[in-house]
């Protein structure tokens, strides 16, 4: 059974529909890449997955429980925490005050405050400084530490390479990859947004390819290739007009 | 020695102002409302201690002891069914509704209790009106020094409370940004309530610091609101700040009041618009300051001045 089923999901911003009933599963331990241009409704299904926006239509169904109608924090608790794209510390707080707050999701896990900063040691010496004064790659293993202290089953994480230097986007990954216990039949489920398709190639189990809200193309990482992927994301190839990716077969939108 | 001893009067009542301020200025830096009922909310609770001593012979401060967990059950449920949906429609709702609200206990309590001036003063015994003689002369009232303290405790507790509890960390994570609060398990609804029970547990001890310090009546609540807005707009969000506010507000009435005869509010009310107006036109002026200084930097070192 698969951890995490989306079932013909839209989202709505006002009268433009940003999300259209997308159809998706997504197994334990798997790391799934959502890819598209800007507008393709990426943050949208994450931050519908994570509960922050309102579900329009559709189900979300969460380790067999239909969470679609949960506020976001009883998402949290259930095991779905999001890392949102421009991190969104809380910046008076320090360091510790804003991986302690995570605490709240209450649950129980591999996750704590010692676990995080020796997966982050940068952290350390800035337990006490205030979040708003770190740098962009700092503030980032922040948003990934707090998410991490909600100890969830399904990580989302939304662009976060944005704004960083090449070397700090190279640290979140190579922390990622590190921490999520890749390979094992425990490890957390990922959900990410990412914009560079070379890195999301090196990460991702599973590539699906958005475009106006819909799924266009979806595929095994090691069977895609990038030239396809860009032809998906600019909307030069269409599921209708073929191609090697399988839009139906785990992905599918209505 | 006279504007020494109107300085130190005006601290005392700075205190009670800080204290009456408090719960103003919790509400506002939580959740961004401000409550137009606070003044008739602390009324209601100088009524109830007023009914406990006046019925059951219970000494106000107490009587407390049962005014305070009534009043932070109304907070949470001014919370859950006025707070929290009037906010959804925009910050001028709430405003709108705690004013309505306010009406409504002022001529509640005006039905309740008739127009007969009250005061807690006749059962606080010898307190309302002993003091202590500084040197120099100088009386301070016992009561008053307790206001004071009272205040100083009241605010130092909720300063440790946001700043070493669970509890406090939720409130101001919430208060930052209630969605990503949210995403990290917080519970935001129940929060900004809690909150708002909290902000009426003040209220409640202001309420009683002002019925045993002076007169009320069912239409009291409105001038305290002013005063506690006052001192809170005059001393910022922070909680130190209403403290600084409210004693900055109680000197200038008191040294005003020693001016002239009807000096007292005109003092405080010409201090609050002069904070009021500094801080408009000096944050403007420094923007403005900071905007030409940088467009100079900028186009005498042009793209360097940027990092990477």
């Amino acid at each position: 059974m698969s951890l995490l089923k989306i079932e013909g999901l839209e989202a709505r911003h006002g009268l433009l529909t940003a999300v259209q009933g997308i159809s998706l599963e997504i197994e334990q331990g798997e790391t799934l890449a959502l890819v598209g241009a800007n507008g393709a409704g990426k943050t949208t299904l994450l931050r519908t997955l994570a509960g922050v926006h309102p579900v329009a239509a559709g189900r979300i169904v969460f380790d067999g429980v239909d969470v679609s109608a949960l506020p976001a924090h009883r998402r949290a608790a259930a095991g779905l925490a999001l890392v949102p794209e421009g991190r969104k510390l809380f910046p008076a707080m320090t360091v510790q005050e804003n991986l302690l707050v995570a605490l709240s999701a209450k649950r129980e896990g591999r996750w704590n405050l010692g676990s995080v900063l020796d997966a982050f040691p940068q952290l350390k010496p800035k337990l006490k400084a205030a979040a708003g004064t770190l740098s962009g790659g700092q503030q980032q293993a922040v948003a990934i530490g707090r998410a991490l202290m909600t100890n969830p089953r399904v990580l989302l994480l939304d662009e976060v390479s944005l704004g960083l230097s090449p070397l700090a986007v190279q640290g979140v990954y190579d922390s990622l990859r590190t921490l999520m216990g890749k390979g094992t039949a425990h490890g957390t489920t990922i959900v990410l947004v990412e914009q560079d398709l070379a890195r999301t190639f090196q990460v991702a189990d599973r590539i699906v390819c958005m475009l106006e809200g819909r799924v266009v193309a979806s595929g095994r990482a090691d069977e895609m290739t990038r030239d396809q992927v860009m032809a998906y994301y600019f909307g030069h190839r269409t599921p209708a007009a073929g191609g090697t990716s399988q839009p139906a077969s785990t992905a599918s939108s209505t | 020695m006279i504007w020494l001893n109107q300085l130190v009067q005006g601290l005392m009542l700075g205190g009670y102002y800080a204290l009456l301020a408090c719960g103003l200025s919790f509400m506002f830096g939580v959740m961004g409302i401000i409550n137009l009922a606070h003044g008739s909310l602390a009324v209601l609770a100088a009524y109830m201690l007023f009914v406990l001593a006046e019925r059951f012979e219970v000494h106000p401060l107490l009587g407390l002891v049962a005014v305070i967990p009534v009043m932070a059950l109304i907070g949470w449920v001014l919370h859950r069914l006025v707070l929290e949906r009037s906010a959804r429609a925009g910050a001028l709702i709430p405003l709108l509704s705690t004013f309505g609200l306010a009406s409504v206990l002022d001529n509640s309590m005006f039905q309740a209790f008739g127009a007969d001036t009250r005061s807690l003063a006749p059962y606080i015994d010898s307190l309302s009106y002993d003091g202590w003689t500084l040197p120099g002369g100088i009386i301070v009232g016992q009561l008053a020094v307790l206001t004071l303290v009272v205040a100083i405790a009241l605010l130092g507790g909720l300063h440790l409370m946001l700043n070493h509890t669970a509890l406090g960390r939720r409130i101001r994570a919430a208060a930052h940004d209630p969605d990503t609060a949210q995403l990290v398990g917080v519970d935001a609804r129940s929060v900004y309530a809690a909150s708002t029970a909290i902000a009426m547990t003040t209220v409640a001890i202001a309420g009683a610091f002002l019925a045993m310090r002076a007169t009320f009546d069912p239409y009291t609540g409105p001038y305290q609101l002013i005063f506690a807005f006052e001192a809170v707009i005059i001393g910022g969000r922070s909680l130190w700040g209403t403290l600084m506010g409210g004693i900055v507000l109680g000197v200038a009435q008191s040294i005003g009041a020693q001016v002239h005869p009807q000096g007292f509010l005109i003092a405080g009310h010409v201090v609050f618009l002069a904070v009021l107006l500094a801080r408009v036109y000096a944050a403007d002026t420094l923007r403005r300051w900071v905007r030409s200084v940088r467009s100079r930097f900028s186009s005498q070192f042009g793209n360097r001045a940027t990092t990477p």
